[in-house]
């Protein structure tokens, strides 16, 4: 598994990567009230806007940590957007990608970097 | 966070868990570890416990007693004060020459003096305000003391166990009450839409007391994020956002609390800052008007959102003021300006979020119906 700053998490399983986002991030946001998914198909640029997430709090967004496309996208949070809270490291993944640029995996963060950056 | 200042309670909000930012000059908990969501649900089904202690309280007297300071507050507020009951509460405003709004304020007559609770971001400009136009009046602002509110249907059995007498008050009474902490000066009110009480208890004792409510199992501490979501969804306008210097009372549809004798054909009439618009606005009605929506679908519409008329083309026809999602309406919802022809219940509005116009529908506020002792 690796992690970006932003707080997203991903999980390479053959040609496909999970993103979601960490706890802390979770955490940070407060309760997550709406998700806006996008559509499966989309080929994506690395730092493009792809999740809409709104909270209790403020809006924010998740970006494309990749370039590639997507491949999958977890419907299920857009009914329950709460789940974002319960399980983000498990049943609230965003969304599935083909990157097209594997290699870019190997920039970010394995755990133990990432938990000393958030500190 | 050195440079803010900080209320009685801030030690044991820290020992509480709470996430603590900067508001109005002071350090307050935006949230305890429950979260936003189950601490406003928490406050709707049992009661919440709130410290208010950043706003402003303060004591009004005169040689003339508080007919006297009543007299001379209706100079600044259009609100019929020489006629409130002792021991009774009333919302007002201060307005300014053009008509809008300086700060919104509740105000109490408490025998032989006024006692006024104001806006934290306001509180020095509004007692400088007074000091400059209540001649023969002596304003006190009180800072020995702390402010809490207990809100919710459970409020009025967990502080009667305490103090029997407050189970007898209605809305908006007024009590001043000797307790195990201290004189206690207590009103049946609240920003929540709920049933419950708002305490003005001696700094020195309201962690004591702030324990023994909490100790109640039906009592939860609630920060300011839930506070801001129970107050929308009670329709309450939140000052410096729903209202401020450029809304007029009439378009922010607060008109209820300009009492006859202050209209026109009134006894006292007008005496106010702002009344040829007010006035003129209560007779002709104003051009737009603070209203409740409802946007579809599940994205909240939030502060500064522009409103339009329509679903393609056209300039913004208003704003939004307040937005986020509702947990007890478990849906967004907002409130905002809009034009007199749009303001109908059931009309239909686009907010542009993120570059699209999203449908918002035009509601009767409250989104959620007050639970007052009436």
């Amino acid at each position: 598994m690796k992690f970006t700053e932003e707080h997203e998490w991903l999980r390479a399983e053959g040609d496909v990567v999970t993103v979601g986002i960490t706890g802390h991030a979770a955490e940070q946001l407060g309760d997550v009230v709406f998700v806006e998914l996008p559509e499966v198909g989309t080929m994506v640029t690395r730092d493009d806007e792809v999740v809409v997430i709104e909270s209790v709090k403020a809006a924010s967004d998740i970006r494309a940590p990749l370039d590639g496309e997507i491949v999958e996208v977890n419907e299920a949070l857009v009914d329950e957007p709460g789940k974002v809270n319960e399980d983000p490291l498990g049943d609230a993944w965003f969304f599935k990608m083909k990157p097209s640029e594997p290699g870019q995996m190997d920039e970010y963060m394995d755990e133990g970097a990432y938990n000393d950056f958030i500190g | 966070m050195s440079d803010l200042n900080v209320t009685p309670l801030n030690a044991l909000h820290h020992e509480l868990g709470a996430r603590m930012v900067p508001f109005a000059g002071y350090e307050m908990p935006v949230q305890y570890p429950l979260g936003v969501m189950k601490e406003h649900l928490h406050c709707r089904a049992r009661a919440g416990l709130f410290d208010v202690s950043h706003m402003g309280q303060v004591i009004l007297r005169a040689r003339g007693g508080y007919p006297q300071v009543a007299r001379a507050m209706e100079g600044l507020v259009p609100v019929d004060l020489l006629d409130l009951g002792t021991m009774r509460q009333r919302y007002g405003f201060f307005t300014n020459d053009d008509g809008g709004i300086l700060d919104d304020l509740m105000l109490a007559n408490r025998g032989d003096h006024m006692f006024a609770v104001v806006n934290a971001a306001c509180k020095a400009d509004d007692i400088a305000h007074m000091r400059a136009n209540l001649s023969g009046v002596e304003i006190e602002e009180i800072t020995d003391r702390a402010l809490l509110a207990l809100q919710g249907p459970a409020a009025e059995g967990v502080l009667a166990a305490m103090l029997p007498g407050v189970a007898q008050m209605r809305f908006m009474d007024v009590a001043v009450l000797p307790s195990d902490h201290g004189e206690l000066w207590i009103s049946r009110s609240g920003y929540t839409g709920e049933d419950g009480y708002e305490i003005s208890v001696p700094a020195d004792q309201a962690e004591p007391l702030a324990r023994a409510l909490l100790a109640h199992a039906d009592v939860e501490p609630i920060g300011l994020g839930a506070r801001d979501s129970l107050r929308l969804e009670a329709g309450l306008c939140l000052y410096g956002h729903d209202i401020d210097t450029t809304t007029s009372p009439v378009e922010a549809r607060l008109a209820w609390a300009i009492q006859k004798v202050r209209r026109a054909g009134g006894a006292r009439a007008g005496g106010f800052p702002g009344a040829a618009r007010i006035l003129q606005e209560l007779t002709d009605g104003a051009p737009r008007a603070r209203v409740g929506l409802r946007p579809e679908g599940r994205a909240p519409m939030r502060e500064g959102t522009p409103v339009f008329a329509a679903l393609e083309g056209g300039e913004a026809v208003g704003h939004v003021t307040s937005g986020a999602f509702g947990p007890t309406i478990q849906g967004p919802v907002s409130m905002g300006y809009v034009p007199r022809d749009r303001a109908t219940k059931g009309t239909t509005v686009y907010g542009e979020v993120r570059g699209r116009r999203m449908a918002a529908t035009v509601v009767a506020l409250p989104f959620t119906p007050a639970n007052f002792k009436r």
